[in-house]
């Protein structure tokens, strides 16, 4: 792992991960953890996040539901304080809308309502909230990145994927039009769809599928960090790159 | 003047005073602040979030409902061990200098926080003031404080705060004690705009601390040390823009704290960790500030007396008289000024 920032060298990248109690969330918890970083992740199950937080030392663990309003800026406190700032957010909670899936016409107005929460706005709540820690950290070493977990689902249309399809096609283009707003303070957005993974949601989605023709969440953890390192890697603080934005 | 009492950060009609350098008085509205910028000027915010420190608590000894103030640590990475307020029952409904003195406090005492339970170490020469120190490991203090904490406030805001209400666009690491409220008039369009007129913008971290105790010998110690953190890039900024004639524009009054104390040496900023130890005021010499954005202060507070650092205080007094005549508002969420630092105060060269 690459060091945090020119400020403070050898001091360890701080990465914040949301739904980091299973699946990619937890193998991103362990490859960052791995990688040297020091990790902040968030669940909503108390239990699992102590587990998670036992069996990982170093690991800090957030109990808080990402889709609640009320939970974002303790969230937010929670993390740039444990972690001291911030140099990456990983938005990568994400809820499938209707288990079973089901076609729009047959989807519950709640379940749409709680993807949408879940997959868009708690994303861009969180964001908001650490926009200062992230700026901070992206002045201070010219580095910060926001990865926004997507899927194949926010382009293709895919019956029976509705509410989880348009919440993820939502929070793609709000990851672009963030990267362009906020070139300038020399944080990065990145989406990254990590392809159908070995995880609990997708079971969820397809009950009767073949987990040994998936991918395994390790697998996907580690493409994950790389992106984030090459992001970090390509992060340019606003005055040294005023001359390419003009 | 009159207080502002809505948690609005920034309401569209704020409006901005602003003092120039030869002490002429002018009005604009607040979001059209850049104008004042030239090519090469540097503005400098404070980074900090607020901590949630108002805490509902039962001294345990008696039983006694308190309120705990955290209002000082000894440094950024300090998670433990803080120098807090301790009022009797009741809450910001009251004006500070109303509340109820808290039950007789001892070293030894604990004090059950919601979730959280802590220990008075010891008494500082005040039956409010203590040390304390919270009996948790680091991520349980952060979620208790995150959870059970709330803005400190006061009475002149009917409306209780809620976190999102003391956390400015630009606020980062929860150090602070109050929110360095002038980064209130802070956004980012207002950051586009400044980075727009070829000026730079900066960020410290400062540990902004309590405005008020409700107790006149206790305010008179206002404000208590304040750690701070300036930034490699930062500093470099800092004396950058000094070397080409840019000017050092300060959000705020922690900004003026942190950077003159990282000057005191010899005039030059460097970065690292520091304790802002020094009053600025009346005599002070500025060595880095050129101007100062910061809230309406009304004439008494520590915040008014570094003002007078800037100017001096016939013009101060000019400025307060129209302040009221034009009703200005007061408080985190009031309206704003801006101040060039005068001849006077240009020692500098």
């Amino acid at each position: 792992m690459q060091e945090k920032s020119i400020d403070t060298p050898g001091a360890a990248l701080r990465v914040a991960i949301t739904g980091g109690t299973s699946g990619l969330g937890l193998a991103l918890v362990r490859e960052f953890l791995a990688r040297g970083a020091n990790v902040a992740f968030v669940a909503r199950g108390a239990e699992r996040v102590n587990r998670v937080a036992r069996e990982h030392p170093g690991a800090h663990g957030i109990v808080a539901d990402i889709s609640a309003k009320d939970d974002i800026y303790p969230i937010a406190m929670q993390i740039a304080g444990e972690l001291g700032g911030l140099d990456v957010l990983i938005n990568n909670a994400s809820d499938l809308g209707p288990a079973p899936l089901a076609l729009l016409g047959d989807t519950d107005c709640m379940d749409f309502e709680r993807a949408l929460a879940t997959n868009v706005l708690g994303p861009f709540r969180l964001t908001k909230a650490l926009l200062g820690a992230l700026t901070a950290s992206a002045r201070e070493g010219g580095a910060a990145v926001v990865l926004n977990i997507s899927s194949d689902a926010a382009i293709n249309a895919y019956p029976g994927w509705g509410a989880y399809g348009a919440s993820k096609a939502a929070l793609f283009h709000l990851t672009r039009i963030w990267n362009e707003e906020l070139a300038p303070e020399g944080v990065r957005f990145v989406s990254l769809d990590p392809g159908d993974m070995d995880t609990p949601m997708h079971a969820l989605a397809v009950p009767d599928g073949n987990p040994a023709a998936l991918k395994q969440p390790e697998t996907a953890a580690r493409e994950v960090a790389d992106a984030i390192e090459a992001a970090l890697a390509r992060c340019v603080p606003a005055e040294a790159a005023e001359g390419d934005r003009r | 003047m009159i207080p502002a009492s809505e948690p609005t950060q920034r309401p569209p009609d704020a409006k901005l005073l602003v003092i120039d350098k030869y002490g002429r008085i002018s009005h604009v509205l607040r979001t059209s602040f850049d104008v004042f910028l030239r090519p090469g000027d540097l503005v400098v915010a404070n980074d900090a979030t607020a901590l949630p420190a108002s805490l509902r608590a039962v001294h345990s000894p008696t039983g006694c409902p308190v309120e705990v103030r955290l209002a000082g640590r000894r440094s950024l990475d300090e998670v433990h061990d803080f120098t807090a307020i301790v009022f009797g029952a009741g809450d910001f409904h009251s004006r500070t200098e109303d509340r109820t003195a808290p039950p007789c406090l001892k070293p030894g005492d604990r004090l059950a926080l919601g979730p959280l339970s802590a220990t008075i170490m010891r008494l500082l020469e005040h039956p409010r003031l203590v040390d304390l120190h919270i009996d948790a490991p680091a991520d349980a203090i952060w979620a208790g404080l995150a959870r059970h904490g709330r803005p400190i406030q006061y009475a002149y805001m009917p409306v209780p705060l809620e976190l999102w209400d003391a956390w400015s666009p630009v606020a980062g690491r929860p150090v602070a004690f109050e929110p360095p409220s002038a980064s209130f008039a802070l956004d980012w369009r207002t950051v586009e705009r400044v980075r727009a007129r070829g000026a730079a913008f900066a960020t410290l971290t400062h540990t902004a601390g309590i405005s008020s105790t409700g107790d006149i010998e206790l305010d008179l110690k206002l404000p208590f040390d304040e750690p701070y953190r300036i930034s490699k890039s930062t500093a470099s900024a800092v004396e950058s823009a000094r070397a080409h004639a840019g000017r050092i524009i300060a959000i705020g009054t922690t900004v003026v704290r942190a950077l003159e104390h990282a000057a005191s040496q010899d005039g030059h900023v460097y970065a690292g960790d520091g304790l802002a130890v020094q009053r600025i005021g009346p005599g002070s010499q500025l060595r880095v500030v050129d101007s100062i954005l910061t809230g309406v202060h009304e004439p008494g507070t520590s915040h008014h007396q570094l003002l007078q650092a800037f100017v001096d205080d016939a013009t101060l007094r000019r400025a307060a008289k129209q302040l009221d005549a034009m009703n200005y508002r007061t408080h985190e969420f009031g309206d704003s000024v801006l101040i060039e630092r005068g001849p006077r105060g240009d020692q500098r060269h």
